[in-house]
């Protein structure tokens, strides 16, 4: 019985008239594609992103250098060295990321007792070659400035679950 | 013994015992911050609150001696909750800052909020805060809000460190650690404080904010600055010493380590190390390739062997070398025909040379120093010459020991004397020789042929005679010889009469060594021998060729003036050294050699303790382990037995199966005895301060930056100096035979009269020539 009906169908071409049937119901439906990049998908303020290095409103850099997102980093992706600067505080020297080996899981953000180190919403960035991809202290420092208004409001948002 | 049980576990304990050593014992862990096994109970934390059966509340189980069928539990619903509670109050007045405090991911307080803290606190009224204070270049107090007041560092200051230089003030809520009105912690033991602190009130001030623990890897090192050989564990991060801890070895340092073993790693990377091989060219000094400047050394070396006879080329080695740099470059003078080379820099008596039966030593093991009860200390700036030796006859003079000093100096050693004789050095001789005859007649004994020409027509008086009575009253007598006493002109004739003392007094004696490897130097050799010439022969009729190993010598030699002579007249000076230091006035050549921590090798302690270690850190620029360096030489000479692949092949070599302690032996036989020079006049003390002893003490800008490190004064007693009409403060022209320095006076009550103490192994005082003599002072 079974061998029969596969024997009809194999010969009425059921099966792309099956798919075809699928592809016809989807022609009339609303498209929920997004013309990327003059469309984009809603973000959650969660998105974890590029990351930056923020400061405070006064201009103070954030970072303390405590070294705990590097000690957190499963990918190993963050290099920091310190120094005790003049007014006695710990600042780092040196504070990288190389987004070639971030696996974006946040917890660098999670780790951070000040807030300093965040991922941001951007995901739109590029480079042509790996070292290009490799951000050092200044270079995130200015995505953190750039975006500054954006990271706090996101922050905002979420205090409340945190 | 008692039965006690401690969470269903069935112990039997001493009596006596507290029952978090009981707990302990058992592998059972009781949380703490105050208890210290080496310190006092306090009891003030309250963290180790136990349930003890029968008990109406919690017991502080490190103030609760064990009774018999005593239960106790130490995670109970009780005992958990009144340590929440306690951590609860803890955490009250803490900061919280541990995202950067240097004790994080090291401290206790840390590590027991994970498991005793709450998720959040209930307190919302402000948190204390007490003022950061500044106790010195070593310890930083500048987070004292973090302070749970356990009370540790002044527990440590008064029991082991000897002087209570921090202390709590006020109460309550307002109760603070701080140091009294001059300011700072001096003490030499004073980094311990910043092992013992649980939480991160004091911490280490040249290590702050360098790194966190976390990325440090320990790698275990041995001290080479003094002859405990204290256990270390250098800290390494991108291949750098960042800190220097102590490794627990109960029959050496214990849990603790000097400052100068803490801090000395600051000089390891000191601006002047050496790091490429250089040549002096026409005057100029020129980097070079490690093969032209070793081909250049042996060429050198070659030829002031072949011209003026192989006896012109002598060696200096340093007495914190290790066992196999020793051994090679006694091996590579010897291959060149000479005998010349010694390790004993600051001595200036020889004429035990050849009368020894072995090399000298501790005689005892440093553990058995704890269990004297009558101690004769001979010649011994102790306190700073060996902090640790000090700090164990301190807690025995604590447990009853009663401590004799014989010396030329009273300086505070910070423990209770029994007897003490402080007389000129040329007096030392004739004092100890009225002990003798004291201890002699008291036994009715004849006293040995060797020594009766040093008693003869001595006239034993009051306090030979109680310290000759003290002696004979205990049952674990020694005698310790320090380095003030090797150092001596008569240093010989100290050793014959301490050996003649500890024999009838059945005491055991010895000699606290200067060097890390001064034990190790007479093992590997590093002694003149068949009519080599010895370190101050070497300087005294200057040899066409030297070479230095790890040396400085117008700072370290018994002579600084006339070693730094000696260097100018030579013709070929070959420095082999860690630094660039004065020797670039002198030498042709100078051989940048790895520091302790950057090559393998071996120390023998004072107790004859073979202690081994490997490289913490890969070797600075083109630095290279000693060893290697001499292999290389070895070969170049064409001396055979020169291949070694490493550096255990060398100590196995030296060694070779024998065991060390059959080589030690203290006893002096057929010394000729020598009478002294009559001296008149004043006379001069000279003691190696604490961070003069090596070259990378002397570059540690931490250990420079503290009280003991000051320009070294003139010292001289105030009846003295108002003889000569001088007033403290002023300045001074001190005068040794043709050498003159300038200097500035102050009081030390503590010295015999006619005496004048001005410390060696200083540039200042590098040109006034020998330790010991006749000096002059006059007003400028």
């Amino acid at each position: 019985m079974n061998s029969l009906t596969n024997y009809i169908k194999s010969f009425t071409l059921w099966e792309l008239l099956k798919g075809m049937a699928l592809t016809g119901r989807y022609m009339f439906r609303r498209s929920i594609t997004v013309h990327f990049p003059e469309e984009k998908t809603p973000q959650s303020y969660r998105f974890r992103g590029l990351h930056a290095q923020r400061r405070y409103p006064n201009g103070e850099e954030r970072c303390i250098g405590c070294k705990l997102c590097e000690a957190v980093c499963p990918a190993l992706a963050i290099k920091i060295e310190t120094e005790e600067r003049d007014d006695g505080t710990r600042r780092t020297t040196r504070y990288d990321i190389d987004l070639v080996k971030c696996i974006f899981c946040g917890f660098c953000e999670e780790a951070c007792p000040v807030d300093a180190i965040v991922e941001t919403r951007i995901y739109e960035y590029h480079g042509e070659s790996r070292h290009e991809l490799y951000y050092t202290k200044e270079m995130l420092l200015a995505v953190g400035d750039k975006y500054e208004a954006q990271i706090a409001k996101d922050r905002a948002a979420d205090a409340k679950f945190r | 013994m008692i039965n006690i049980e401690i969470d269903g576990k069935q112990l039997q304990v001493e009596n006596g015992r507290s029952v978090i050593e009981a707990a302990h014992q058992a592998g059972i862990y009781i949380p703490h911050f105050c208890y210290h096994k080496k310190l006092s109970i306090a009891a003030n934390c309250r963290m180790c609150l136990v349930q003890v059966e029968k008990a109406p509340k919690p017991l502080p189980a490190c103030a609760t001696p064990v009774a018999e069928g005593m239960k106790v539990y130490t995670a109970s619903e009780q005992a958990v909750k009144a340590q929440k509670g306690v951590m609860e109050f803890l955490l009250i007045n803490h900061p919280l800052d541990c995202p950067i405090c240097d004790q994080g991911g090291e401290c206790e307080l840390q590590d027991l909020a994970v498991g005793y803290g709450g998720s959040a606190s209930r307190y919302q009224e402000d948190k204390r805060v007490v003022l950061h204070k500044d106790i010195g270049p070593l310890v930083s107090a500048e987070e004292m809000s973090r302070c749970i007041n356990c009370t540790r560092c002044v527990r440590f200051g008064v029991e082991v460190a000897g002087e209570m230089e921090l202390g709590q003030a006020f109460r309550g809520e307002h109760a603070e650690i701080m140091s009294f009105v001059d300011g700072a912690v001096n003490s030499e033991l004073s980094g311990n404080m910043i092992d013992l602190c649980p939480v991160g009130a004091l911490t280490s001030k040249p290590f702050r904010y360098k790194a966190r623990t976390w990325e440090l890897s320990r790698r275990r090192a041995v001290s080479p600055h003094d002859s405990l050989g204290s256990n270390l564990a250098a800290l390494v991060m991108n291949n750098r010493v960042m800190r220097v801890d102590p490794v627990e070895n109960e029959e050496l340092n214990e849990c603790w380590i000097s400052d100068r073993d803490r801090f000395s790693y600051e000089g390891l990377n000191s601006e002047e190390r050496l790091t490429k091989p250089m040549l002096k060219q026409g005057g100029k000094w020129q980097e070079v390739d490690w093969q032209v400047a070793l081909e250049y050394v042996a060429n050198g070396l070659r030829q002031i062997g072949k011209e003026a006879g192989a006896a012109q080329i002598g060696a200096l080695v340093s007495p914190g070398s290790t066992l196999e740099e020793m051994h090679l470059v006694q091996k590579l003078v010897r291959g060149l025909g000479s005998h010349n080379v010694d390790f004993r820099l600051r001595q200036s008596d020889f004429s035990a040379d050849g009368k020894m039966q072995g090399a000298p030593w501790l005689g005892m093991k440093v553990a058995e120093v704890s269990s004297a009860d009558r101690m004769l200390l001979v010649g011994s700036f102790l306190r700073k010459d060996h902090p640790l030796f000090a700090s164990r006859i301190r807690q025995a003079v604590k447990r009853g020991a009663q401590v004799n000093l014989l010396h030329s100096a009273d300086d505070d050693l910070l423990m209770k004397l029994a007897n003490k004789a402080i007389v000129p050095p040329s007096e030392l001789v004739p004092m100890l020789a009225q002990i003798l005859q004291a201890v002699a007649t008291s036994k009715g004994t004849h006293l040995h042929s060797s020594v009766q020409s040093l008693v003869q027509g001595v006239v034993v008086s009051a306090t030979a005679k109680t310290i000759a009575e003290n002696l004979a009253g205990g049952e674990r007598a020694i005698i310790l010889l320090g380095n003030f006493a090797q150092q001596h002109p008569q240093a010989a004739q100290l050793q014959l009469l301490s050996q003649h003392i500890a024999a009838l007094s059945n005491a055991r004696f010895g000699f606290i060594g200067e060097g890390a490897n001064s034990v190790g130097g007479y093992i590997a050799n590093a002694v003149p021998a068949e009519g080599g010439m010895n370190a101050a022969a070497m300087l005294a009729s200057p040899r066409k060729a030297y070479l230095l190993m790890n040396v400085e010598p117008e700072l370290d030699a018994h002579n600084g003036q006339l070693a730094l002579e000696a260097m100018k007249s030579a013709e070929m000076v070959v420095a082999m050294s860690s630094y660039k230091h004065k020797a670039m006035d002198y030498a042709d050549v100078m051989l940048p050699i790895a520091p302790f921590t950057e090559t393998s090798g071996s120390f023998i302690n004072a107790e004859g303790r073979l202690q081994g270690f490997r490289g913490a850190v890969k070797p600075l620029g083109e630095t290279r382990p000693a060893w290697k360096v001499l292999r290389v030489l070895g070969n170049l000479l064409n001396i055979s037995g020169f291949d070694y692949d490493t550096s255990e092949a060398v100590r196995d070599e030296v060694l070779g199966g024998r065991d060390v302690s059959a080589s030690m032996n203290n006893t002096l036989q057929g010394l000729v005895v020598q009478p002294a020079p009559v001296s008149t006049g004043m006379q001069r003390v000279a003691d190696v301060p604490l961070y003069a002893t090596d070259s990378i003490v002397r570059r540690s800008a931490p250990l420079q930056a503290t009280r003991d490190a000051q320009t070294p004064a003139v010292q001289m007693r105030s009846d003295d100096l108002a003889k000569l009409g001088i007033k403290a403060g002023d300045t001074v022209k001190v005068t040794m035979g043709q050498n003159t320095v300038q200097l500035t006076a102050s009081v030390n009550e503590g010295l015999p009269a006619g005496v004048v103490r001005v410390a060696a192994g200083r540039a200042e005082t590098a040109g006034l020539g020998a330790m010991f003599g006749a000096i002059s002072v006059e007003r400028v």
